[in-house]
């Protein structure tokens, strides 16, 4: 008689071991294929899995199998119109079909071995080796939050928390110690008792006394309760402190006429990718989109990446607002604060040294990060070059340039890359 | 009796399994197996998920394995194809063991889950208990305690040795593999305790052997007894893996170990890459009888029947060679037509077939084809049945590929001058020996820089693929000194050589 097993509770994803192999032993390719993908999917579903394509002849695992050449004779199915003695001319550039066995990739052909990452796996690989700096300072001065968490058990408590387990366990054990004297003591009169009756009436003194201690015995023994308010066990929980979750990331874009639609497209990327890199540490991020030329007005995502406006640029007129903003609404002791911007560099000409001082001020010490890129193929300009007295004052102030799509990855790899301390 | 009684009703009436169900059926698809004469192990059904059937399926089928990124790989690429749609799952996967498991899948029909019971538990099984090849090269009893053991030395040599390392020597065992059997000596038989209890053993004589073989400070007296040039080995060996276990000077006796279960997995799936048209062909043909008796009882209804069928008919398809599906010769509709072959020459011989295979025209189906099943493998099964209507149904033809010539030439078709040369030549095309590349170990430098030779033996000038450069360094891995593999032709002349150098 067959033997059925149901098998299906037991652990599935036991090649899970295996595919973390295959990830790790082909993670530079891997990277490589990311790299390119980055340049080419819209922007709306970067968050999703991706179907990954390395180079087949990286994974194949090569074994000794004939080559072409020499002699062989094969046979085939279907004949429809061969006689024997025909001739055929030889098929160009054949790779010759029909090794037999397991010679499934002989050829050496461009294809691509094409998988799939899951979500998670894509964000890992994409932002690997990559950290958000000064994140220790507000973990550490920003603990606002608690969380309960169990923490062993107490005997004080509300009825709702008692263990039951424990307070039984812990009755049990009184019972057993404070009936143990008692149960000594009865054991050894019970015993004297039989010795005595075989000298003794039942009427003599002693014998009475021992039953009378017998039954003043049993009655203490009874009178110890089964679970008494002592034994009470409740569970505990106290208040973990747990560090600030939320963020608000400040995107600000020039939407002068400078800016064309291919700018903007980058800079959009940009955003987004520091938005996914900001979901992986944050459980709550709020964005705040300020898009400016001449003024800066808080939009909403639609309007940030799609209008078009026209006119000059005063790039302080946006960070005026964000210093307002920050104010009004994100304390920065609640709040992680990143903020980038995107421009092509352009600015009115007066506008850019309060810029520094706004800044220097009223915005670098209250953030965690501030990143300029400045989207330009020609040679930087005005803001650019007042920007880099900030970066030498500050650690937390980043800036780089981006001339092409391809190049986003490669910076905002630069941007956020993992520090030496 | 009580098969009358349910002759006029069916086990079951819609497509969904129940567990009562499959056990109904087995019990039935068993009742009919053992009537027929099929002589299995016990068998185990094992009811799994998708998912779990593409874990199984990416380790070659092993229960539990090692682990390896080239599993992975495999999962990944199972995965895509099975998520997009492009293949539906195995539905059978079994291995060589006892208890015989079989796995039935969970999306399955109850139709399905019969035709799997039939085939795998009872087909496959019954091949594998019987066959020559697996009853002499492999040992069912204690395959999966090897592969216990394996997967849990491995694990413990990446941590005592770092993944990285277990990695590379897996790598380069791997490329050899198919160098890592015995062709004609039996193998030892397998079993877990010895396997324990033997490995430290093993590790610290092996070690002194070697040893003793590379020592550095010459013997004088042997030097110059030496004084005529010998090879070493004496003779050349087929199975490098097992020549390197014993004798690369530079492994670790752990990296020993690996060497070995890596040969000796290998070595466990030979037959079966020896018999896959005949296992296949055993298995659908009884899938196919078994559920058509079961059928003919009543005890199936007609939508499990076309369910069935249509299953059937898809695995034994053979697309001709000018079809965008052609892939090669499907050993699945050789081997299940060749087996109703023999079945109707038994039965039904005509005169052709009198004349073509005289011993077994009419004569007992069930015992010629468990004989069959018993004493061959697809090179010597075909050789010996294929018949001229076979090849007239497959409209079988032959070329001749030759790279001296600028054509090719259709050197037979089905027609009566050719049936002889298309079997013969189909069959070698199942020969295991000519399929690979002849190569051997030849020689060590013992005296010298301690290099490796190996030889290949060039079989109708096929040379090897550019591949043998890949291969080469992992043999120059295990080996840690320098690798040579010299071609030779029928002449013996050295017409390529390939060489490598360990990686420093």
């Amino acid at each position: 008689m067959a033997q059925i097993v149901d098998r299906r509770l037991n652990g599935k994803n036991k090649s899970a071991v295996n595919r973390q192999k295959f990830l790790r032993r082909f993670r530079k390719q891997i990277k490589k294929s990311i790299e390119n993908i980055i340049s080419e999917r819209s922007v709306t579903d970067l968050d999703k899995g991706e179907k990954i394509a390395i180079p087949k002849k990286d994974t194949s695992e090569p074994f000794f199998h004939h080559g072409q050449g020499g002699h062989r004779d094969m046979v085939h199915p279907g004949n429809k119109e061969f006689n024997q003695g025909d001739l055929i001319p030889r098929p160009e550039g054949n790779s010759g079909q029909g090794e037999g066995g397991e010679a499934s990739d002989t050829g050496e052909g461009e294809d691509d071995f094409v998988f799939e990452l899951s979500r998670e796996e894509f964000l890992q690989f994409f932002f690997e080796d990559l950290e958000l700096p000064n994140l220790v300072k507000t973990k550490l001065s920003t603990i606002t939050e608690t969380r309960k968490v169990r923490a062993g058990h107490t005997s004080e408590g509300i009825p709702s928390n008692i263990n039951v387990v424990r307070s039984l366990t812990g009755a049990m054990g009184r019972r057993m110690a404070l009936r143990g004297p008692y149960k000594k003591e009865l054991h050894k009169i019970e015993k004297e008792l039989i010795d005595l009756l075989k000298h003794h009436n039942e009427t003599d003194q002693v014998v009475v006394d021992l039953r009378e201690r017998i039954v003043y015995l049993k009655n203490r023994i009874k009178r110890i309760p089964f679970i008494d308010t002592f034994d009470l066990r409740y569970d505990n929980r106290i208040d973990e402190p747990v560090p600030t979750t939320q963020a608000v990331m400040f995107c600000i874009m020039d939407v002068s006429g400078s800016m064309g639609r291919e700018e903007k497209d980058i800079a959009k990327r940009f955003f987004m990718l520091l938005y996914l890199f900001l979901t992986r540490t944050y459980e709550k991020i709020q964005i705040v989109f300020i898009s400016h030329h001449t003024v800066a007005s808080e939009v909403d995502e639609e309007t940030f990446f799609y209008s078009r406006e026209t006119g000059g640029t005063v790039v302080s007129s946006a960070l005026k607002l964000m210093a307002s903003i920050i104010q009004d609404r994100y304390p920065s002791n609640d709040w992680n604060i990143y903020a980038a911007q995107a421009s092509d560099g352009d600015n009115w000409h007066n506008d850019s040294k309060i810029c520094i001082d706004l800044l220097n001020n009223n915005i670098m010490p209250y953030i965690q990060y501030y990143s300029y890129i400045e989207i330009t193929p020609d040679q930087q300009q005005n803001l650019w070059d007042e920007y880099t007295s900030i970066q030498s004052g500050w650690d937390n102030f980043a800036m780089k340039k981006i001339e092409k799509i391809a190049d986003i990855y490669p910076v905002f790899r630069k941007l956020f890359e993992k520090r030496e301390v | 009796m009580t098969n009358k009684a349910k002759k006029n009703q069916p086990v079951s009436e819609t497509s969904e399994w129940t567990f009562e169900l499959i056990e109904k059926y087995q019990s039935e698809i068993e009742r009919i197996a053992v009537n027929f004469g099929l002589s299995t192990y016990p068998v185990q059904l094992e009811i799994i998920t998708a998912e779990q059937m593409m874990d199984a399926y990416s380790s070659v089928g092993m229960p539990v394995g090692y682990s390896h990124w080239a599993f992975g790989k495999e999962f990944v690429k199972t995965e895509k194809n099975y998520k997009r749609g492009q293949m539906g799952l195995a539905y059978e996967i079994v291995i060589n063991s006892n208890p015989c498991i079989a796995y039935l899948m969970e999306e399955n029909s109850m139709p399905m889950q019969a035709l799997v019971i039939a085939h795998a538990a009872y087909g496959h099984n019954s091949f594998f208990k019987n066959n020559y090849l697996f009853t002499t090269w492999t040992s069912a009893d204690s395959i999966i305690d090897y592969l216990l053991f394996a997967k849990s030395y491995v694990a413990e040599c990446e941590t005592r040795y770092g993944e990285e390392a277990v990695e590379n020597i897996l790598d380069s065992c791997h490329a050899l593999k198919n160098f890592g059997v015995d062709r004609y000596k039996r193998p030892p038989k397998l079993s877990l305790l010895e396997e324990q209890n033997r490995q430290h053993e093993r590790e610290d004589y092996l070690q002194s052997q070697v040893n003793e073989l590379w020592r550095t400070i010459p013997d004088k007296e042997q030097n110059e007894a030496n004084a005529s040039p010998r090879r070493y080995p004496c003779e050349p060996q087929e199975n490098i893996l097992y020549f390197i276990e014993k004798n690369a000077p530079l492994l670790e006796p752990w990296q020993r170990e690996i060497v070995r279960i890596v040969r000796k997995i290998s070595q466990y799936f030979y037959p079966q890459r020896q018999t896959q048209v005949m296992n296949e062909g055993w298995a659908t043909f009884w899938h196919y009888t078994i559920l058509n008796q079961l059928y003919d009882e009543g005890l199936c209804t007609d939508g499990f029947m076309m369910e069935f069928l249509q299953s059937h008919t898809n695995v034994v398809a053979q697309p001709g060679f000018d079809s965008p599906y052609y892939s090669g010769i499907n050993p699945y509709a050789l081997g299940f037509n060749m087996m109703m072959d023999i079945r109707r020459i038994c039965e039904h011989p005509t005169d052709e077939d009198r004349e073509w295979f005289p011993d077994i025209a009419g004569s007992d189906w069930n015992e010629t084809l468990h004989f069959a099943m018993k004493n061959f493998k697809d090179e010597s099964f075909i050789g010996q049945y294929l018949s001229p209507k076979l090849m007239r149904d497959f409209k079988l033809f032959s070329l001749n590929d030759d790279d001296r010539s600028r054509q090719i030439e259709v050197s037979a078709i089905h027609n009566n001058r050719g049936y002889q040369q298309l079997r013969s030549t189909l069959s070698e095309q199942y020969n295991l020996g000519s399929i690979e590349p002849n190569i051997q170990v030849y020689d060590v430098d013992i005296k010298g820089d301690r290099s490796l030779t190996l030889r290949h033996t060039q079989f109708l000038r096929r040379p090897l693929d550019k591949s043998a450069y890949e291969v080469i360094k992992h043999v120059a891995r295990l080996w840690g000194f320098d690798v040579k593999i010299e071609s030779i032709n029928e002449n013996e002349k050295v017409v390529q050589t390939y060489e490598c150098s360990p990686p420093k």
